[in-house]
């Protein structure tokens, strides 16, 4: 049989969850040039939001009321702790050298991991996630999980909601402005702390809807899950071209696409055998990245921005 | 070039965080470690108190808390009272291989109990060796930590201060591949692992044997535990045809593989060894796990009459976490460390003598006891002599044993 329409699926789905982190990333970038390292933990907490929902709702509720209320509750959680954090973590240091709230997030990112370890009940091992029942669905030779619709579903929602915010409102042009020069936007009468506190808030909203996704694929969530995903998120929006939001999705799906095709034919390669199992995807995926970077320093679809004096 | 030097940077400083994040949070109790010996004797343990194998780390920790709390109520050692001190290791070896320093620095501490996994083990035993510092490790399986790298044609003991109350992964892979090939028949399989000591150690003694038995392997993968999605291995394990999974390595990567694996619509068993072994598994794995089976140490606890004591004990204490695959081994690993301190003490004239650490490693060789695991005493290589190993299968959620018995070659 061939495998390769179903590696194909497998690669999407991954890199679909990358992208809806990778949002967050490119947003914040693209408006404060400030990599948003706990963005990863932001996602993570985003997901025991929802499972705090699942554990408050009485037992035996369905999926169909229960998992727009936990999406509620994580997109809750996750928009509260990234405008707390850019209020008191990243705001005071705006006009510092980039390197301290870097360092900052860094510390974050730290700090929100062993604060779920510390106070979450249980948290210290994996906890399992509610799962929507049902079978697994077959395309032709391609099998799609229960858990994995909603990802098909939410990532290209996301980014339509998401292109229509940007493109068409007052507050999205604004951000636009606030990206391409905040001083002069500020003159031009834009509340570039608004603008600020937005994009956090909307970068955290996405990372919070994967996190939904994540749970539902794998069934389990943890305190770390937050830490290897935003580095792939990361990865991904330096791929895509960071500050493009759309970049951020098609360089989550090109990195997932691409770890997923490393386990399953590099081995099949004469002579590369060694190099082909699903310990080495990640060397694969950072492979790809350099080589992207190396021929195309924008990203795939960053424009070429002149440095700034 | 100041946006790229930026990333440039960035790499490097998330680096660092990985770094800092293995050697993370420590609990801070050497408050009283000055004061003087006057007949407390300390048990180190080290084990993952925190992270993926904490349930396992935590059983371990409780049952060497019991077995000191038992020997001072029984009042075992004349004299000495025994403490526990539990380090987290978070199942890094650095982390291990730092707290095995602290063990050494403070001088109550005559054994350590521990640790979990054999790639802690490994940065772990020559720090204790040197201080002729006693570890008997409940839990690790790797054979060449007691037998040497080439424990497969000359063996050759490694550290003398290190011991074993399970056994090793020389017998367990095997004994799991008899198993799959004459009582379960299963002809093809496909092997996983996860490239640590224990989990490729395992791997490699289980295929050398399928294979003699005149098994076939039909594919071979290495899967990086930090990750969860293992859906591209399990459409590769689906399409190779495979009638059963072997992986080695550990509950929180076996029990998301397991479950993709049938999600790929391969409706197959997975195999383990005793890192597999935990209640957990089957809480992440999910409803389809039944039928999927591991091989664990020793035969089971429950089942065992010199182990009913340990239960009930267990449960009076009020421990709020099982004691997990090993805690009857942690349990005897402590209880050893303290037969071998009542041997010192009374060959001493019922003190603690100046050089307690040395003598207390030698008197361990020759320790001999009834435990909770049946009879626990040690080979010329450190290892259990108790060769004892159990099949167990999910059913309805829970591990059941299947079959029992030793390996013969």
């Amino acid at each position: 049989m061939n495998e390769l329409p179903q590696q194909l699926v497998n690669g999407l789905l991954l890199g679909a969850m990358y992208g809806l982190v990778a949002i967050g990333y490119t947003m914040v970038y693209g408006i404060v040039q400030l990599i948003n390292f706990a963005h990863g933990e932001i996602f993570m907490t985003g997901a025991f939001g929802a499972l705090t929902v699942w554990l408050w709702l009485p037992g035996g509720t369905t999926m169909w009321i229960a998992l727009p209320l936990m999406i509620v509750g994580a997109v809750i959680v996750a928009v509260a702790i990234a405008v707390g954090a850019e209020r008191f973590a990243y705001r005071p240091l705006r006009t510092a050298p980039r390197l301290a709230p870097l360092i900052t997030a860094i510390g974050l990112s730290l700090a929100l991991q062993q604060a779920v370890w510390a106070w979450y009940p249980e948290a210290k091992s994996a906890r399992t996630f509610p799962q929507i029942s049902g079978g697994p669905f077959d395309i032709g030779s391609v099998t799609i999980q229960t858990g994995d619709v909603f990802l098909v579903a939410a990532a290209p929602l996301s980014m339509a909601v998401l292109g229509y915010f940007v493109l068409k409102t007052r507050t999205g042009r604004g951000m636009q402005a606030t990206a391409q020069d905040p001083d002069t936007a500020k003159l031009m009468g834009v509340n570039t702390d608004r603008i600020i506190v937005i994009a956090f808030a909307l970068g955290a909203a996405f990372a919070a809807v994967g996190a939904v996704a994540y749970g539902l694929k794998y069934g389990e969530i943890n305190f770390r899950m937050g830490f290897i995903l935003g580095l792939k998120a990361f990865t991904a929006a330096v791929l895509g071209g960071i500050g493009n939001i759309y970049g951020a999705m098609i360089g989550g799906v090109v990195l997932g696409v691409a770890e997923t095709l490393a386990t399953a034919y590099i081995a099949d390669i004469p002579g590369m055998d060694k190099f082909g199992s699903q310990s080495w995807a990640d060397v694969w995926a950072f492979v790809l990245l350099i080589l992207v970077l190396l021929f195309r320093p924008q990203g795939l679809l960053g424009e070429r921005v002149a440095d700034r004096a | 070039m100041r946006q790229r030097s930026l990333i440039a940077l960035t790499a490097a400083l998330a680096a660092g965080a990985l770094t800092l994040t293995a050697c993370g949070s420590r609990d801070s109790g050497d408050e009283g470690s000055g004061k003087d010996g006057g007949g407390t004797v300390v048990i180190g343990v080290d084990v993952p108190l925190t992270g993926d194998l904490s349930a396992m780390g935590l059983g371990i920790k409780n049952s060497a808390d019991l077995a000191a709390k038992n020997a001072n109520k029984r009042n075992f050692v004349k004299g000495v009272t025994f403490t526990t001190e539990a380090l987290d290791d978070q199942a890094q070896p650095s982390a291990g291989q730092q707290n095995a320093s602290r063990f050494v620095s403070e001088k109550e501490v005559l054994g350590v109990v521990g640790p979990l996994n054999s790639s802690v083990a490994e940065s772990m035993q020559k720090v204790l060796d040197d201080a002729g510092l006693v570890q008997v490790s409940p839990a690790n399986t790797g054979p060449s930590l007691s037998q040497g790298p080439n424990w497969q044609t000359k063996k050759e003991r490694q550290y003398k201060a290190y011991f074993r109350t399970a056994t090793t992964d020389a017998i367990q892979g095997p004994f799991a591949a008899q198993y799959v090939f004459n009582t379960a028949k299963k002809k093809k399989v496909f092997v996983i692992d996860d490239k640590k000591t224990y989990g490729s150690g395992l791997a490699s003694t289980f295929t050398q044997e399928f294979k003699k038995l005149g098994g076939q392997v039909v594919g071979t993968e290495h899967i990086n535990p930090d990750t969860k999605d293992f859906s591209a291995v399990a459409t590769k394990v689906k399409n190779s045809g495979a009638e059963v999974v072997y992986y080695g390595g550990e509950y929180p990567q076996a029990g998301p593989l397991s479950k993709q694996i049938k999600a790929s619509g391969a409706k197959i068993p997975l195999v383990g060894g005793d890192g597999v072994k935990d209640d957990t598994y089957m809480k992440l794995a999910g409803a389809e796990s039944t039928g999927d089976l591991t091989t664990s140490v020793g035969a089971p606890v429950e089942d065992l009459p010199s182990a009913e004591q340990f239960v009930s004990d267990y449960k009076a204490a009020g421990y709020k976490e099982g004691y997990s695959a090993y805690g009857g081994y942690a349990y005897d690993s402590a209880w050893a460390i303290i037969e071998a301190v009542k041997k010192v003490v009374e060959a001493n004239g019922g003190e603690l003598p100046s050089d307690a650490r040395k003598k207390v490693t030698e008197a361990m060789q020759s320790v001999s006891f009834d435990g909770v695991t049946g009879k626990v005493s040690f080979d010329q290589y450190g290892d259990a002599t108790n060769k004892q190993l159990t099949v167990y299968a999910v059913k309805n959620g829970a591990w059941v044993p299947v079959k029992s018995g030793t390996y013969t070659g």
